[in-house]
């Protein structure tokens, strides 16, 4: 034992072996993806020329689609091409698929991080103030309005905000983006809806799990140690127990953000937003099987990369994490 | 002129009775002891000084501490009280702290919370403190955190935050009772070391009663909410009025009486076994690594002999434990039960198991709470080629639980309907159900109050005598392994240090550790050479 | 028996009724289009307004409502039926390779949201209520796996699970005999969580055309069909909306109401 300053090493081999999961993870993720478009029955070149296509034009589409070489070279093609940021060629579009997703991403990204920040900037007050007055009416109220938020479905309470407050009180439009040419504010007002309606159902298993957490950690015997001291309640709950409760809340934000992610593409359809969610969609009715599986991937692996992240912001909290693992 | 006064102090909650009527003080300088079984209110007489009830309770009576009446001054009141005026000391050393602050930042904060003044110097007052509690600058810089220390430093930690102001009153709940015998006694040096150097009166929870008759100057024995009896340590150790009292002092010292050994015949052999565990890498690509928590460990233990297993908590006896139980491999030598050996890979060799059984430290944890007696007691029964069934199965239920000093019809029962000694009752019951060759007491008696621990090691004696038991008694409390072994094993670190017939190795040690063991354990004072000198002056 | 139980299965069984009373009665044919009588507004002809169509809401509501049950019910039985056996083996195998495997392979799957794994089933074979199945079962294995995995482990450290192994009960054994009755508790109020996480995930993937095709009714279409028309017949997204909140909200309070009165210690997961 002679570790003062934090251990450089342990630190480094924590994140070196997260890292390797991580890696490991998005190589067997691509490859059941592949697998699965694989399957699917039909030969998305004869599908794009129709039944009376002349058989050497489809074997010059396959060529060109790069559809003719075996399935294992395909793979390694698709996943080399991907780390190049060559993502293919759309069956449907013919253009670059990365120029695509990159366009949607534009929207489909800074969505889901206005709603991670909007829910998290409500959930961790209304958990520690819930968590804080417990089983007094402020609690009680904070956790019904949560029961509530947690039962409905983002779309229908997207729905809702669009009849009240675009269709009613005309404050916002109703759907569609004007994209970030129009301005950062112009952006941000015509993601406000779709955000809201992401964020607040989101925020209320946060601030449950929040309230739950801080709990369990006001019942520790190092709150008791904390009042010994002559902290007083609210004291002992912010130092000593809101970073002790994160511990667990940054397990949920990590998981949460799948949802986010699938929230926000069905959110994209309730407003008409151009994002990820519209080209899938699009993609799907026209068999455009690569769109797809690109767009697939790389849900995956943000999903993927923010457990990534929460795995180091661990290790940050918990100096436990630092020095032994 | 007391310090701490606490005058007829009644408290429930929910309408549920803790304390009634509680008296006593607490002088500058002195230490008083509150002892008693578990339910006896010490405890909750200790957090009511704290003004750290629980929202629910309610009181009656007074505590005064130095002028303040406690139980009327509000909360931002005692909050200015806390930590200034009185300090206190919890159990548990490994759950006091916060994980994720250092235990500079821990100490400090005591200071910054009373006292308008910078961190830096703060810190200098808490790096002052952990010199005073034993914790010098060069092995423990502020910037450690808690999960860096062993339960005796966290304790030390705890201590230098109780004290870092100075309080005029400390107290301490059963501060030393999670910690080994050698720690304790340290800890316990220092309690009395700050107490002489500060003036500071220090009110002191244990159920330890020869802790009790080393440390205290008055001592408070307290039954169910209730004080039976208090007075000057010396005084009432020589004259105790009280039944309670003198029951528990006696229960403390519980001697019994086990019949001779037969001739020795080996039934366990134990050769030179190593188990190793491997370790975190402690550099990136380094190599892990083992850690040997049992280093070339011999013994024979014979046919119908009581031995027994001290040592301190991480010196390889809990590992020994399961090797022997054939639960865990061994890196190498061998570990024979009537010359074959215990463990058999993954698919366990029943015709040895049947042979031993086990009886283990948490009479709360040892039973599926889902099952029943009879089904938890005959669960051994699966070791066996021919289980007995229907009246035979009944016989064999009802005779063991006879043996233990239960009924028959507690069969029926669930476990929660029983209290802990009764469960650990329940579980010599199942050990003894197969009548195998060899029991492993693993701490059995450790958990309980002192008045049932002398009950279950009369229950002990009474079935070596009945049954010939042949047992192996893993312990760390030296005055229980004292009693009911015949011979006994010291391990350190890993090794057996020394070996010897009990009462060779407990009067006239040889290994420097186990001089240090039997030093460092309290000890009850002879109380009837107490009370003889009182009589003839 | 705690107040949000009682609520909680009022509210269940209320919805669990009407389902089961579609298959005999329901007020109109769900199908039947009455193009006159379209856009209804709630009323004694109609109890909860017509559609655009003309077709009853309330019949449609009652229809719906077995749709989704059965849609959360199965892909919750999928996730227990698979997760649950991989959790116990994985905690009495704690630290092999066996285990990494299978938390690996948890990992994984957690990475394919619901909504992923149903893009990807109707990309290659179409769209049905049967892929939204799928999707949700598949997620939840998961869930249960390691939930199970974590209540067991804790279970093992216990004394009686060591008592077991002296005894020379094997792994397989003290799971079922030991660790399972001690963790029914557990997954059956998961279970019920899982259950409304179903019922919002179905809703989610009809209403984007991922589950139930036409002519199956359900609330998730139903919501979708309401989108263009919320302006002027508010009450056709309104009243399927409602119907899946207190489906959601009854279910949720059943499972927290058993969770305190099987055992409020009971850590259940919100995801």
């Amino acid at each position: 034992m002679g570790h003062h300053r934090p251990n450089v090493t342990a630190m480094l081999r924590y994140s070196l072996k997260r890292l390797t999961s991580l890696l490991i993870s998005l190589a067997v993720a691509s490859l059941v993806i592949f697998l699965v478009i694989e399957v699917a029955p039909g030969d998305p070149a004869s599908f794009m020329l129709g039944i009376n296509a002349q058989p050497d034009t489809v074997a010059a589409l396959r060529t060109e689609l790069g559809l003719d070489v075996p399935k294992w070279q395909r793979y390694l093609d698709w996943v080399g091409g991907m780390l190049r940021g060559d993502f293919g060629t759309s069956y449907t579009y013919r253009t670059p698929v990365a120029g695509m997703i990159g366009d949607r991403l534009w929207v489909s990204l800074p969505l889901a991080l206005f709603a991670l920040t909007l829910s998290t900037a409500i959930a961790f007050p209304a958990g520690i103030y819930a968590a804080s007055r417990r089983g007094k009416p402020g609690d009680v109220a904070v956790m019904g309005a949560t029961q509530l938020g947690v039962a409905v479905p983002n779309f229908w309470f997207a729905m809702m905000l669009v009849l009240i407050f675009a269709i009613n009180l005309r404050w916002f439009n109703a759907g569609g983006f004007v994209g970030w040419d129009a301005g950062f504010w112009a952006g941000i007002r015509s993601l406000t809806l779709p955000a809201i309606s992401l964020a607040l159902p989101q925020a209320a298993i946060l601030a449950r799990v929040m309230r739950s957490s801080l709990l369990d950690i006001l019942g520790e015997d190092f709150m008791r140690t904390a009042r010994a001291k002559g902290l007083s309640r609210r004291q002992a709950l912010w130092q000593h127990g809101v970073r002790n409760a994160l511990i667990p809340v940054l397990t949920i934000i990590g998981l949460q953000f799948s949802f986010l992610l699938a929230g926000s593409i069905i959110i994209e359809q309730v407003f008409y937003l151009p994002g990820l969610g519209r080209l899938v969609f699009q993609s799907i009715s026209s068999r455009d099987l690569i769109v797809v599986e690109s767009v697939v991937m790389l849900l995956v692996f943000s999903v993927i990369l923010v457990n990534f992240l929460v795995d180091l912001a661990y290790a940050l909290v918990d100096p436990r994490l630092r020095t032994r693992t | 002129m007391s310090l701490l006064s606490i005058e007829n102090l009644s408290l429930s909650i929910h309408r549920f009775d803790i304390l009634a009527d509680v008296s006593l003080s607490v002088a500058p300088g002195e230490i008083v002891a509150v002892t008693g079984e578990s339910g006896s209110g010490k405890s909750m007489t200790a957090l009511a000084v704290m003004g750290l009830l629980p929202d629910s309770a309610s009181t009656r009576g007074r505590i005064d501490l130095d002028g303040t009446d406690i139980l009327k001054t509000p909360e931002p009141g005692m909050c200015a009280i806390r930590g200034q005026r009185v300090g206190m000391v919890f159990q548990e050393p490994m759950t006091a702290l916060n994980p994720v602050k250092t235990i500079g930042d821990q100490v400090a904060e005591t200071i910054l919370v009373h006292k308008a003044m910078t961190p830096a110097k703060a810190l200098d007052r808490a790096r002052e403190m952990l010199d005073r509690v034993g914790l010098p600058a060069d092995r423990f810089p502020l910037s450690r955190y808690p999960h860096e220390l062993s339960g005796g430093q966290r304790q030390r930690v705890v201590i230098a935050m109780a004290i870092a102001l100075r309080p005029k009153l400390l107290i301490a709940d059963e501060p030393t009772t999670a910690l080994d015998v050698t720690t304790q006694a340290q800890i316990l040096d220092l309690l009395k070391g700050l107490v002489a150097d500060y003036g500071m009166g220090l009110l002191m929870i244990t159920h330890d009663l020869a802790v009790v008759a080393d440390m205290a100057d008055r001592i408070v024995v307290m039954r169910n909410g209730e004080v039976v009896e208090q007075g000057p340590t010396a005084d009432l150790l020589v004259n105790m009025q009280h039944p309670y009292t003198r029951m528990l002092f006696a229960a403390s010292g519980h001697q019994v009486s086990l019949p001779p050994p037969p001739a020795p015949v080996p039934l366990l052999q134990v050769q030179n076994v190593h188990r190793d565990y491997r370790l975190s890498r402690t550099r990136l690509f380094g190599d892990p690594g083992y850690f040997r928590a049992v280093n070339d460990v011999s013994f024979t233990l014979n046919r119908g002999e009581r031995l027994g297993l001290v040592g301190e908590s991480g010196c390889g006896k809990s590992t020994l434990t399961r090797a022997i139980l054939g639960l865990e491999n061994i890196q190498h030598g061998q570990i024979l039960l009537d010359g074959q050996p215990v463990f058999t890979g993954h698919k366990p060799n029943l015709a040895v198991r049947r042979k031993m059984q086990v009886v283990f430290q948490d009479p709360f944890g040892s039973f599926n709470p889902r099952h029943r007696v009879d089904r938890l007691i005959t669960e051994p029964f699966h070791l066996l080629v021919s289980p007995p069934t229907g009246t035979a199965r009944q016989d064999a239920i009802a005779e063991a639980l006879t043996a233990v000093g239960l009924r028959p019809q507690d069969a029926q029962k669930y476990i929660h309907e029983f209290s802990g000694g009764q469960r650990q009752r329940i579980a010599i019951a199942r050990a003894l159900i197969t009548r195998p060759d060899l029991i492993l007491f693993d701490e059995a008696v450790s958990a309980l109050d002192v008045s049932v621990r002398a009950q279950i090691l009369d229950l002990m004696a009474e079935l070596c005598t009945a049954y010939d038991l042949t047992y192996l008694f893993i312990s760390h409390d030296l005055s229980v392994v004292r009693t009911v072994t015949d011979r006994v094993l010291v391990m350190q670190a890993g090794q057996i240090v020394e070996a010897g017939e009990t009462a060779d190795v407990f009067t006239n040690p040889q290994h420097p550790y186990t001089q240090t063991l039997i030093a460092a354990a309290p000890q009850l004072p002879d109380l009837e050479a107490l009370q003889r000198r009182q009589s003839h002056v | 028996m705690n107040r949000s139980l009682i609520i909680g299965i009022a509210l269940s069984s209320l919805v669990v009724c009407a389902a089961l009373l579609s298959f005999v009665w329901t007020p109109y044919d769900h199908t039947v289009m009455d193009i006159p009588a379209k856009l209804q507004l709630p009323g004694p002809a109609h109890w909860f307004g017509t559609d655009h169509f003309g077709r009853d809401i309330f019949s449609m509501i009652m229809v719906g409502a077995r749709t989704s049950i059965a849609v959360a019910l199965v892909a919750v039985g999928i996730g227990m039926v698979l997760g649950v056996p991989l959790g116990l083996t994985a905690a009495a195998r704690k630290g092999s390779w066996l285990d990494e495997v299978i938390m690996r392979g948890n990992d994984l799957v957690f990475a394919f949201p619901s909504l992923v794994i149903a893009i990807l089933i109707t990309a290659v074979f179409g769209a049905g209520a049967v892929n939204a199945i799928i999707a949700i079962g598949i997620f939840n294995i998961p869930v249960f796996a390691r939930i199970s995995r974590s209540a067991a482990l804790s279970l093992w450290e216990r004394d009686f699970i060591l008592a077991a192994r002296v005894c020379g009960k094997s792994g397989a054994r003290i799971s079922l005999e030991h660790i399972l009755p001690n963790v029914t508790n557990l997954l059956i109020v998961q279970g019920t969580i899982q259950f409304s996480l179903g019922i919002l995930a179905e809703a989610g993937l009809s209403y984007v055309g991922l589950g139930a095709q036409p002519p199956t009714p359900s609330w998730g279409r139903m919501l979708a069909d309401a989108q263009t028309m919320v302006s002027f017949a508010p009450h056709l997204a309104l009243i399927p909306g409602i119907a899946i909140i207190l489906t959601v909200l009854g279910l949720n309070l059943m499972g927290d109401g058993l969770r305190d009165y099987l055992d409020p210690r009971l850590r259940i997961s919100r995801t």
